[in-house]
């Protein structure tokens, strides 16, 4: 790709001090979102997608984590070396941010109305606008969400709205200021199927008339192979392999993610299947080398004591493992 | 060949003294690992020394305190009213009595009143809550907590206050006055424990097998609160001798002569400022044992917390 | 509708729980061995003028019998007379319940203002030294007893510093107030008598301040929990993600959830500031009801007795309902956890 990306993160090194020691999550994160582009995160629960998002936008809760290095560049400025009021002018504007749980990422206490509101009011600069207008404003996003009786919506509190309709207000609230980025973390997974699929859809649809980048985390493979273009596979704090999303199924490379596809169960013979030994390492003692090399069936010696590297093996697929060192076959695909 | 033991499908079976090992270890390493997180906190290490100190100051008062002759009726004019010396770490009061010895002794009335009052409460309280929660919606429910909440209208001290007060003014009925008032306290707070347990499956579960009422709040709902209410019971030992101290001060607890606490800031009180240290000492005492008790409450609660995650 | 239902019902409560407070009290008066005439009339009273005031007190009818003359005279606003003062314990409390009133209204303004604010302070500041100090201030308040501030502050302001008067409501010289509300401070006010309402307020500070200090430290570490725990909750991070600036967060989006334990607790800590009040009117010699309720316990006054604890007890439990309603009012899940739809 010739043109600059939109979002550019590069080598991010992100450390929580608990009581114990450090727990070193984020260990030189690498990713890239070109304009118009559907991007998907997965990874394991405790991967670190999350944290990785999260300091995108600067809202790690900063007394237990530290951002030890690394650079964030949105349209070629960079996120970390920002004020605080530099900082205001990206988020919600520049880049939107939707939540895994929309219960627990919405204020108990204020109506939708308040919460909306403030949003509409502080995404426009300098202007005081009147409770009117506001309201008029926030009735908008709401329509968008395809919200039944958006009036009676903005009175209510979260508490009276099912599950579905809170993942929408807060789709609607990402939308306000119509941003050029929108990280979607696990949408609809604390959802019901069904519901998931329409939020799913809702977004689908709202991505394409916005024409708004779009982050999507998850770890559910079929969802990403259905919406995204290209894909990074995340682990233990680390991006592993990257690519179009075609390629990433048609021809996983890295164990990691070869394991992730073999997890998933299949309706036509194979039955179950076994899944990935092991666990997620400890952030606290991580292990030396690549970090997946534990529970890797491949491992080899260089494995336990340098990090793999990006291998480019084409245009659109690269690899964080040393199997492909000389851009070889590594193991042949069973 | 000893009596072997079957502890499950997976697991080789094994005698009975070897499970009996097994359950003490297990039991040794719980303390252990409690004892560890409880010691991280240094917090909480300060309560329970001062806690320790103050209790066995109150059991070995007789050889602790230096004059302990003056913890019974005792004058001495000569020395009356001495600032803090070497000779009386706390002064003397208007009558000669070496305030050091009566705070020690002083504090025998304090633990007793604390132990004797949530002797009574607590056991009181507790199955009270139990039986309300266990049988939550019914007229049991209805009558208990009802006679809970005439008791708590009233604002604990006041309460007291009143029953100390048609009764003859010492050490005994103060307690009777207190434990009067203080059981609803841990009915409340076990009702509500015990309400939602009730809902929980292995009391379903208890009641199909046929397990007797008795047997289900003591055996199966109690064990489950156990933490919350040890908590309370720490806490409220501190309380307890406030609430004590208050009614000595009134003239409604310990009688003078005897040296409470709360009796002696009273007597003393007369003699500010200049004799500042008749009353300052004795004050000094109260805030310094139901800190302990608050800090080794406020460990425990942080303990049996951090085991429920 | 519901917002009537619900004061309704707990009226409705009250009036049940008073009830059985009031009989409580009835059978615990009536407990006291000894004959309540003869305590009256004196030792060296004839018999049959005893006998007489037996007659005339119901004292020879069976219990239940004596509980609904109690009653009916008391709902009339007739509580007896006192043993102490020899006039109707009905305009005892008149004369002594606004003092209490002023007393325990500064000490909760105080005690809530000062408690939050240093609260939220602390939570701001965590684990930096104002926290620390202020944790440390805070310990100290909630395991001091009032009694011990109150002789510490006598001492201090009182007696070594000598900023503020010690005893009683006004000094010598100075005029009483009109009567309006019997709060001498505000009766001054809205009189226009400066002067005297600023020597109300001297002598109200220091006994208000020593009622304060315990609620204020429990408010203070209750508002630093909550709201360094809120500080951490997503919907925090979602509205700074959205673009709300960190101010608006701050004042308004943390401040009114956080508020809600506090609030909370407040009917318990007016309990405690009710409790404390005995004491703290006694050292500082306040005229307040609290001081006249301990004088008629040692002096076992019972009618007296009986119309303190009744008194107080309305009180609270007309507090305690003011306070629910404000929490329903703050966390709207309260009233509405029936309401929701999935």
């Amino acid at each position: 790709m010739s043109t600059p990306p939109l979002l550019e993160i590069k080598d991010l090194y992100v450390h929580f001090g608990v009581f114990g020691g450090t727990l070193k999550v984020l260990d030189g994160v690498n990713f890239t979102v070109y304009s118009g582009e559907k991007v998907g995160l997965v990874g394991e629960t405790g991967c670190g997608k999350t944290t990785t998002m999260k300091s995108i936008l600067r809202i790690l809760p900063m007394p237990p984590a530290r951002i030890t290095g690394g650079e964030i560049f949105f349209k070629g400025e960079d996120l970390l070396k920002m004020r605080a009021g530099e900082l205001h002018r990206v988020r919600g504007r520049g880049i939107s941010m939707i939540f895994q749980d929309p219960t627990a990422a919405l204020n108990p206490v204020f109506t939708i109305g308040q919460q909306l509101g403030a949003v509409v009011q502080y995404s426009i600069e300098g202007k005081r606008l009147s409770r009117k207008e506001i309201w008029e404003r926030a009735i908008v996003p709401l329509k968008e969400v395809a919200m039944p009786d958006p009036e009676r919506m903005l009175n209510s509190y979260p508490i009276q709205l099912s599950g579905g309709m809170r993942q929408r207000v807060c789709i609607a609230m990402a939308l306000v200021a119509s941003p050029e980025l929108l990280i979607a973390d696990e949408p609809g997974t604390s959802l019901d199927v069904t519901i998931e699929d329409q939020i799913l859809r809702l977004l689908h649809r709202l991505v394409k008339e916005k024409h708004v980048s779009v982050i999507l985390i998850t770890h559910t493979l079929g969802v990403v192979r259905e919406t995204t273009d290209r894909v990074y596979v995340m682990y233990a704090g680390r991006m592993v392999e990257v690519a179009a999303t075609e390629d990433l199924f048609s021809n996983p490379l890295h164990p990691y993610t070869r394991g992730l596809m073999d997890a998933v169960p299949r309706l036509t013979g194979g039955g179950i299947a076994d899944g990935i030994p092991g666990r997620i390492p400890d952030y606290l003692n991580p292990p030396l080398g690549c970090r997946f090399h534990p529970r890797c069936p491949h491992a080899m010696d260089i494995c336990h004591q340098e990090k793999p590297p990006f291998y480019k093996l084409s245009d659109n697929h690269e690899v964080a493992c040393f199997l492909y060192r000389n851009g070889g076959r590594g193991t042949q695909t069973p | 060949m000893a009596e072997q033991v079957e502890v499950g499908e997976f697991a080789p079976t094994i005698t009975r003294q070897q499970l009996r090992e097994l359950q003490r270890k297990n039991r040794l390493d719980n303390l252990g690992r409690a004892w560890y997180k409880f010691s991280r906190n240094p917090l909480s290490i300060i309560g329970g020394a001062t806690v320790l100190i103050v209790v066995v100051l109150a059991i070995f008062a007789p050889y602790v305190a230096p004059f302990p002759e003056h913890a019974r009726p005792f004058t001495d004019f000569a020395n009356a009213s001495r600032p803090p010396s070497w000779a009386y770490p706390f002064g003397t009061d208007e009558i000669g009595r070496d305030i050091l010895s009566r705070v020690i002794f002083g504090f025998r009335f304090s633990l007793t009143m604390g132990v004797v009052v949530l002797s009574l409460v607590v056991p009181t309280g507790v199955l009270l809550g139990l039986v309300a929660g266990y049988h939550q919606g019914s007229w049991i429910d209805t009558v208990i907590m009802r006679i809970t909440d005439i008791f708590l209208a009233v604002p604990p001290l006041i309460l007291a206050l009143a029953i100390a007060s048609v009764l003859e003014p010492n050490l005994f009925n103060a307690m009777v006055a207190v434990s009067l008032m203080w059981w609803p306290w841990y009915t409340r707070l076990v009702y509500g424990l015990a309400s939602t347990l009730r809902n929980e499956f292995f009391v379903s579960a208890a009641e199909a097998i046929g397990g007797s009422t008795a047997h289900i709040l003591l055996r199966e709902i109690l064990p489950n609160m156990v933490s919350p209410i040890f908590t309370k019971i720490s806490l409220d030992m501190g309380w307890v001798i406030i609430i004590g101290s208050m009614l000595s001060y009134v003239g409604l607890g310990v009688q003078p002569p005897k040296p409470g606490l709360g009796t002696m800031v009273a007597s003393g009180a007369k003699y500010l400022p200049d004799q500042w240290w008749i009353s300052v000492f004795p004050a000094l005492a109260i805030v310094v044992v139901v800190l302990g008790f608050n800090l080794l409450g406020d460990g425990l609660r942080d303990l049996f917390a951090a085991e429920e995650v | 509708m519901r917002l009537l239902a619900f004061v309704a019902r707990r009226i409705f409560q009250a009036i049940f729980v008073l009830l059985g407070l009031s009989i409580l009290i009835f059978v615990i008066a009536r407990v006291l061995p000894g004959d309540p005439a003869r305590t009256a009339l004196g030792a060296r009273a004839p018999q049959w003028v005893v006998d007489r005031l037996r007659e005339d007190m119901h004292l020879n009818d069976p219990l239940h019998v004596q509980y609904g003359f109690w009653l009916r005279d008391a709902l009339q606003g007739d509580f007896g007379i006192s043993l102490v003062t020899r006039r109707g314990v009905a305009d005892d409390v008149i004369e002594f319940f606004p003092a209490s009133i002023e007393l325990v209204l500064l000490a909760g303004f105080i005690s809530g203002a000062a408690g939050i604010g240093l609260g939220t302070l602390s939570a701001w500041h965590k684990d930096k030294w104002v926290d620390n100090v202020i944790r440390i201030f805070s310990y100290a308040g909630v395991v001091t007893p009032a009694f011990v501030f109150a002789i510490l502050f006598l001492l201090l302001f009182g007696l070594v510093l000598d900023w503020l008067p010690a005893i009683g409501r006004l000094s010598e010289g100075v005029p009483r107030p009109p009567t309006f509300t019997g709060l001498m401070t505000v009766d001054a006010l809205l009189a226009g008598q400066f002067a005297t309402f600023w020597d109300a307020l001297k002598h109200l500070i220091m006994p208000a301040l020593a009622l304060a200090m315990g609620a204020m430290a429990q408010e203070a570490r209750i508002t630093r929990a909550t709201m360094s725990d809120n500080l951490t909750k997503d919907y925090i991070a979602a509205e700074r993600a959205l673009g709300i600036p960190e101010r608006v967060i701050m004042g308004r989006f943390l401040l009114k959830p956080s508020l809600i334990p506090t609030v909370s607790i407040f009917g318990l800590d007016f309990a405690a500031s009710l409790s404390n009040a005995f004491l703290v009117e006694l050292i500082f010699n306040w005229p307040g009801l609290s001081r006249y309720g301990v004088n008629a316990m040692l002096r076992k006054d019972l009618n007296a007795i009986s119309a303190v604890i009744l008194i107080l007890g309305v009180t609270f439990i007309t507090v305690n309902i003011a306070v629910d309603l404000v929490v329903r009012g703050l966390d709207p899940r309260i009233r509405l956890s029936a309401a929701r739809s999935d």
